[in-house]
């Protein structure tokens, strides 16, 4: 009798892994090796593979395609100023709490927005986003409707600001990619990709598809909500029309779309392609939406795995390996 | 008596709202799609209008004779090409489409037309209309637009009930794959309802350019106004959609009245109010769901 061996990762997952881990302690060197112009566009980047992991999560995993997810971005960047210009905490330090701020927001709002499906809750979460854009364009202290300005890091040499900025956003950026996985090898991870593939057997088999679907959402809120004190700490304001825009939606479902949906490596692909188009691009103003608009529908209709899951998904390679292979 | 005429006014609103929602709530009730270009359709549509009135020497009310074939034949043309390819795959593909096809309208809207506000002039009967008493008016547009939208809904609900490609399109909202076994082609049922929707949004959308200006950026509020009256209504009811178009009308301008800032917050509050304790609709019991 052979002895049947079952692993985790074949020697692609192990090489991958590896490779992922050197680049991004050769990322936190950057501050180092360049200059900080670059430093301060590549948090973009890093903001852009935040955003299209916790979209993944929700659409790709958890089944709920949300329009919505800019309500938590939004959250994220006025928590920094609430907690840091209002409530004399580090900027830097606010960033975690801006996090959690963001998640418990997603609690009372995920019960209005479950109350909704499919398309409807796609609709339903961007009336939420809209709901606490105009809110908080209400508030104050916050500067109502024409934003507020982080000055509490004035006091940082820029040098030295836009460094911070950068590694925490590329902590963040490693740590989101980083907990996803984690969390879809669980248990949990197994419910979700039931619910994914069909969430009524997935019920009949005993997942409890309301609580998991919860968790999904709370997760992707206090990500996103991180992302947006990134988008906070780098651009050192905050407006209600820019950081609740409905485009930070297009963005993600842009990413995810075209990277690969379902697949963790897809969104990181997604976020590479779109920072490039977007600094290739974006001059172009108008143009260039419509070209991430077409490419968007192409993908759905011509190749609705995506980049990734149409390439290497098709073979076993996998760098994040999140099933199991008998050998 | 400003406060009636706050109700009244959303009252003559809220047609204009249902008869825009009708098309999302219908293009959902048979294919289970959730149109997201829908309000930019809409605008797609008061544009067109504008640039026939820039070309021919046409009434604001005249443009309606070439802009709903047209905005209908592309819903057909959309339907047959584009989103009936997206049908087979899963909730997630006609929701992205639309999203995607929602971004693209917008700015090519705005690459041609460039993002200054437009209006459909309509000349004195914008600001016409019978005084009642000291502070409250009825404009005459308004009880226009609120006889079309109940015009076109009950010639909607007698097309659903009395003719046979009515019951064509209920049956294939029903069962799909029954429908094909009774030699009905579901592709163009689905092509047939999407035509019906597009006509409808347009017909809305050339009445909200003559109503108040219009820009390249003003679709996606629009889309939430007509998903919130279909939701307030409850949703695959025809009159639940009038009735929840009159209720978020008269929220708006209820709300407008207290302060201008408000009017839109109100009639998200009433609709996230309704979402709350009653979300089967308003006019639907709790058993029917």
């Amino acid at each position: 009798m052979t002895a049947v061996v079952v692993t985790r990762a074949g020697t692609a997952g192990r090489v991958g892994l590896s490779a992922a881990g050197l680049l991004a302690l050769l990322l936190a060197a950057a501050p180092y090796l360049v200059t900080s112009d670059i430093t301060h566009t590549l948090v973009d980047l890093f903001v852009f593979v935040v955003i299209a992991t916790m979209w993944n999560l929700l659409a790709g995993y958890g089944g709920l395609v949300s329009v919505g997810q800019q309500a938590y971005l939004g959250a994220g960047a006025y928590a920094v100023i609430a907690l840091s210009v209002h409530g004399g905490i580090n900027a830097f330090l606010a960033v975690p709490l801006a996090a959690l701020a963001a998640g418990l927001l997603a609690v009372p709002l995920s019960f209005l927005a479950f109350r909704l499906h499919g398309g409807y809750f796609a609709i339903g979460t961007w009336v939420l986003a809209e709901v606490v854009k105009l809110v908080t364009a209400q508030i104050g202290p916050l500067g109502k409707g024409s934003g507020a300005s982080l000055t509490t890091v004035s006091g940082y040499d820029p040098d030295i600001r836009v460094a911070y900025t950068y590694w925490l956003a590329l902590a963040v950026a490693a740590g989101s990619v980083t907990a996803v996985y984690l969390l879809i090898r669980t248990r949990t991870g197994l419910q979700l990709t039931a619910i994914r593939d069909d969430g009524i057997a997935a019920e009949a088999a005993g997942v409890r598809v309301r609580r998991a679907k919860r968790l999904v959402y709370l997760i992707a809120g206090t990500g996103t909500g991180a992302a947006g004190a990134i988008v906070c700490l780098n651009t050192l304001t905050v407006q209600p029309e820019s950081v609740f825009s409905v485009q930070w939606s297009a963005y993600m479902i842009f990413m995810v779309v075209v990277g690969g949906i379902g697949t963790i490596e897809g969104p990181i692909v997604g976020a590479l392609l779109f920072f490039g188009l977007q600094q290739a691009l974006s001059a172009q103003g108008p143009v260039y939406l419509i070209i991430l608009g077409a490419v968007g529908v192409a993908v759905v209709l011509l190749a609705p795995r995506g980049l990734w899951g149409s390439t290497v998904g098709r073979t076993s390679i996998s760098v994040f390996p999140v099933g199991h292979t008998l050998r | 008596m400003t406060w009636v005429n706050a109700v009244v006014q959303g009252i003559l609103l809220g047609g204009l709202y249902a008869l825009f929602a009708t098309g999302l709530s219908l293009m959902f009730g048979v294919m289970r799609i959730v149109n997201l270009a829908h309000g930019d359709l809409s605008v797609l549509a008061a544009f067109l209008a504008f640039a026939l009135i820039d070309a021919l020497p046409l009434n604001a009310f005249a443009t309606l004779v070439l802009v709903v074939p047209a905005m209908a034949a592309l819903g057909w043309l959309l339907q047959r090409f584009v989103l009936q390819r997206s049908l087979g795959a899963g909730q997630l593909a006609p929701l992205l489409v639309t999203f995607g096809l929602s971004v693209v309208l917008q700015n090519v809207l705005l690459e041609v037309f460039s993002p200054d506000s437009r209006a459909l002039d309509i000349g004195g009967l914008g600001t016409a209309g019978l005084r009642l008493s000291g502070s409250v008016s009825v404009g005459w547009f308004g009880v226009l637009c609120l006889g079309i939208a109940i015009a076109v809904l009950v010639g909607l609900q007698l097309f659903l009930a009395r003719t046979a490609f009515g019951r064509a399109m209920r049956a294939t909202s029903d069962d799909q794959e029954t429908v094909q076994l009774m030699g009905i082609d579901h592709r163009r049922v689905y092509a047939t309802a999407t035509a019906i929707a597009f006509a409808t949004l347009a017909v809305a959308g050339v009445l909200f350019g003559m109503r108040t200006t219009f820009d390249p950026s003003i679709g996606p509020a629009r889309l939430i106004f007509a998903f919130e009256a279909v939701i307030i209504g409850g949703l695959g009811s025809l009159w639940g959609t009038l009735a929840g178009g009159v209720v978020l009308g008269v929220a708006q301008t209820v709300g407008a009245q207290i302060s201008p800032a408000y009017s839109i917050l109100a009639g998200h509050l009433v609709f996230l109010a309704v979402l709350v304790l009653r979300p089967q609709g308003i006019l639907r019991p709790a058993a029917a769901r």
